[in-house]
């Protein structure tokens, strides 16, 4: 798994995609989906303060998804690292987000107590 | 008390130094409002009537002496508007006791414009205090005039104790609460706190619940009686030992307030205690999929349980059961519980023999009596037993003439910091009743902390007593109210200043709540006031009968309405009727819930409504609370 999410452009993100992205929708049971042959899953963000795609992505992880997880709709770069340790792998960043600051807001934490979806176990498992 | 690792502070610190880059976006104008909402939010910080609030999240109630110190400081340097923003508050306010709407420009009430029937009581004119801490029913401390450009410097000041504001508000999991007597009280069969402390971290800036449907609150306790009114909760938590001595969780979920008061329903008899974070992650997860989000008022999980009932259960389980069969990953590993467990050992402390304080305290009790009953009052309502018999739980009653209930000025909480550090190993506690309450002192020093005490004015002896009130800040600082609370109960506090009169009415919870969201847990009050809206004036409605859970009060419920809404100025007359009856009717020895329970609501309903006389005859043929105006909290 990529260890840090990929930020694509709206331009980016059209050319990347192809036939073989799944769009789930919210209310979709991420337990049922087909995954076979399935490269890239896109779950939505109707808004960014909707956070139904966050428990899919850890549910599509946890079920062996190894492919691309993009993060579409309402995606603000101060949810990034909510979504990357969800399990998302990229994020369409809302055309007024400034993609520079991905970086910074992803590294204002050494470390977190409960385990995700990239990192499985929690922090007391580790230490 | 959880002694904070390295880990621990530098998680805290990077959370201060996250929000002071947040902030510094917004106020550039990088960062939009709408976008900053929830991020602020889940520091903390809300926006409301007149200046931002901060609630600063006290995990389990527990805070030490020196975190009281950092409170004291954030009160007496940062809780300060700027004149003309208490000049331009004060003067709304006033206008609002004068039954006018205010407009968004305040001017002076130039005129005594309020008609005669909606003519305020005296005693309901709000006094704005500034520099003052509040405690909450959900054990927090919050303040209300901190500016918005000084936040980032206050959370950075909290930080340095290892205070935050982490997930005191939003659509997250909340700061968990707890018995207020956890690991000290004499009927607890397991001492929650290290499970509470667990579950504070596990829950902390967790990524996936971050934007549940709503707010989500955990309480636990882990003793016989109820008094962390967990069936009140989304999750309410009962930690026990099962017939074979092994130790875990009744857990229920879907209990909650506001508009529709529900209790919670019992979901699991027994999780094992190493299995209570994977089961908490079942029950979230499957809220955070299926809860509804089409509608704010139907977004609680209590609503999710009353739709789906067993269907919810069912898929709880069988997430819980995915959870296991992936590996379990956040089961508690018995060194880990260890690690926390060593945190909550009973502190060194100088105590006496228990006979021997005994007889000291009879005598001092047969002395005082003499000339103080005071003294003997206080032991009886603020002084409880402790699990170890040598020492004494002893609340500090912030309920008192002249603040609001709950209110605690820079000087009190540096004083309370002292007493803290006096007489209870530096650890104080906020109480669930808006109290706080010192865990370890030794019984032979009661009577001098009686003494330091009633100097400060915090051994009023009314703990358990009509004027141990809850109320919530109300139409004074809240946004979201539909009238003011403070005012109400200041007004309820002077009418019951005499002791003998208290004392004799005995225990009562009265509850008092601004708008229907029922921060001041009106449906739990034996007596609960609502604040409700119509036409922009103030209306209350009374409730009679419900119940936190705990002994006297009986199984959780809420209190059933007592008729339209009264006028302000007819509250405390309410009150006094309902009072009145209950004395009337009593049995000797019998409590106010009970006399209520065997004699029926009825005639304390007329009793009520005899009093009217603002809202006798139905204004404009309609009845007062029918078009109760219902907001939703942030």
């Amino acid at each position: 798994m990529t260890s840090s999410i990929q930020v694509l452009t709206a331009e980016q993100a059209a050319h990347a995609s192809d036939d073989r992205v799944l769009t789930l929708d919210n209310s979709a049971d991420a337990h049922g989906v087909a995954l076979e042959g399935v490269q890239c899953i896109a779950l939505h963000f109707p808004k960014f303060t909707d956070g139904r795609a966050y428990s899919q992505a850890f549910v599509l992880r946890r079920r062996g998804f190894q492919g691309e997880l993009r993060a579409t709709g309402d995606v603000l770069v101060d949810q990034l690292l909510q979504m990357q340790r969800s399990g998302f792998s990229s994020a369409v960043l809302r055309a007024d987000q400034d993609a520079a600051l991905a970086a910074r807001v992803l590294a204002q934490f050494n470390g977190f107590y409960q385990g995700d979806a990239v990192q499985r176990a929690p922090a007391f498992q580790v230490a | 008390m959880y002694q904070y690792t390295d880990f621990d502070r530098q998680f805290v610190q990077a959370r201060a130094a996250q929000y002071r880059d947040q902030l510094t976006r917004h106020l550039n104008g990088q960062l939009g409002g709408d976008e900053f909402r929830p991020l602020r939010l889940q520091n903390g910080w809300y926006v409301q009537r007149y200046a931002p609030m901060l609630r600063v999240a006290v995990p389990y109630g527990e805070l030490n002496s020196a975190q009281l110190r950092v409170l004291a400081r954030v009160a007496r340097e940062y809780d300060t508007p700027s004149p003309e923003l208490l000049r331009q508050a004060q003067t709304t306010q006033d206008q609002i006791a004068h039954g006018q709407v205010p407009t968004a420009s305040a001017t002076p009430a130039d005129s005594d414009s309020g008609n005669a029937e909606t003519r305020p009581h005296p005693a309901m004119r709000s006094q704005l205090k500034t520099n003052l801490g509040h405690f909450t029913t959900r054990q927090n401390v919050q303040f209300n005039w901190i500016p918005l450009e000084k936040s980032a410097d206050v959370m950075e000041l909290l930080a340095s104790v290892n205070l935050h504001g982490i997930q005191t508000s939003g659509n997250c999991i909340r700061n968990i609460t707890s018995d207020e007597r956890a690991g000290i009280a004499v009927d607890e069969d397991v001492d929650p706190r290290p499970y509470a402390e667990v579950m504070r971290q596990w829950s902390t800036l967790h990524p996936e619940f971050a934007y549940l449907p709503r707010k989500f609150k955990i309480a636990i306790t882990g003793a016989r009686e109820d008094r962390a009114a967990i069936e009140w909760h989304d999750v309410g938590l009962r930690v026990l030992r099962n017939e074979a001595g092994e130790v875990g969780f009744k857990v229920y979920v879907g209990g909650g307030m506001g508009r529709t008061p529900t209790v919670a329903t019992l979901i699991r008899p027994f999780v094992p205690w190493n299995q209570i974070l994977n089961y908490l992650e079942a029950i979230v997860r499957v809220y955070n999929a299926w809860g509804r989000r089409d509608n704010l008022y139907k977004a609680r999980i209590k609503i999710l349980v009353k739709a789906e009932g067993q269907r919810y259960f069912d898929e709880v389980e069988a997430e819980y059961q995915r959870i296991l069969a992936d590996g379990a990953h956040h089961t508690i590993p018995q060194a880990e519980l260890d690690r926390v467990a060593a945190c909550f050992v009973m502190p060194e402390r100088s105590t006496c023999s228990n006979t021997e304080a005994e007889a000291r305290i009879a005598r001092i009790l047969k002395a005082a009596a003499e000339d103080d009953v005071e003294f003997a009052r206080w032991i009886e309502r603020n002084v409880a037993a402790h699990k170890h018999p040598e020492l004494r739980a002893v609340t500090l009653s912030f309920k008192r003439l002249g603040y609001a209930p709950g209110d605690a000025s820079a000087d009190q909480l540096d004083a309370a910091a002292e007493l803290a550090d006096k007489y209870s190993a530096g650890e104080a506690r906020v109480t669930h009743d808006q109290n706080l309450l010192l865990p370890w002192v030794a019984c032979d020093q009661l009577p001098e902390l009686w003494r330091d005490a009633r100097r400060l004015g915090l051994a009023r002896p009314n703990i358990g007593l009509l004027t141990d009130m809850i109320a919530c800040p109300g139409g004074d600082y809240c946004a979201l109210a539909n009238a003011r609370s403070l005012p109400i109960a200041q007004a309820i506090t002077e009418r019951f200043q005499d002791l003998d009169e208290l004392f004799d009415l005995g225990e009562i919870d009265l509850h008092i709540s601004g708008c229907i969201n029922s921060c001041g847990h009106h449906h739990s009050g034996h007596i609960g006031v609502l604040g409700v809206d119509k036409d922009g004036q103030e209306w209350y409605q009374v409730t009679l009968g419900g119940s936190d859970g705990s002994d006297l009060s009986g199984p959780t419920r809420a209190g059933k309405v007592v008729g339209p809404s009264f006028a302000a100025a007819e509250v405390v007359d309410v009150v006094e009727a309902v009072l009145d009856t209950y004395q009337t009717l009593r049995n000797p020895g019998e409590n106010f819930i009970d006399t209520l329970h065997r004699a029926g609501a009825d005639l304390f309903k007329q009793a009520a409504n005899n009093v009217r006389h603002v809202t006798r005859q139905p204004q404009r043929g309609e009845s007062h609370g029918s078009g109760v105006q219902h907001t939703v909290d942030a």
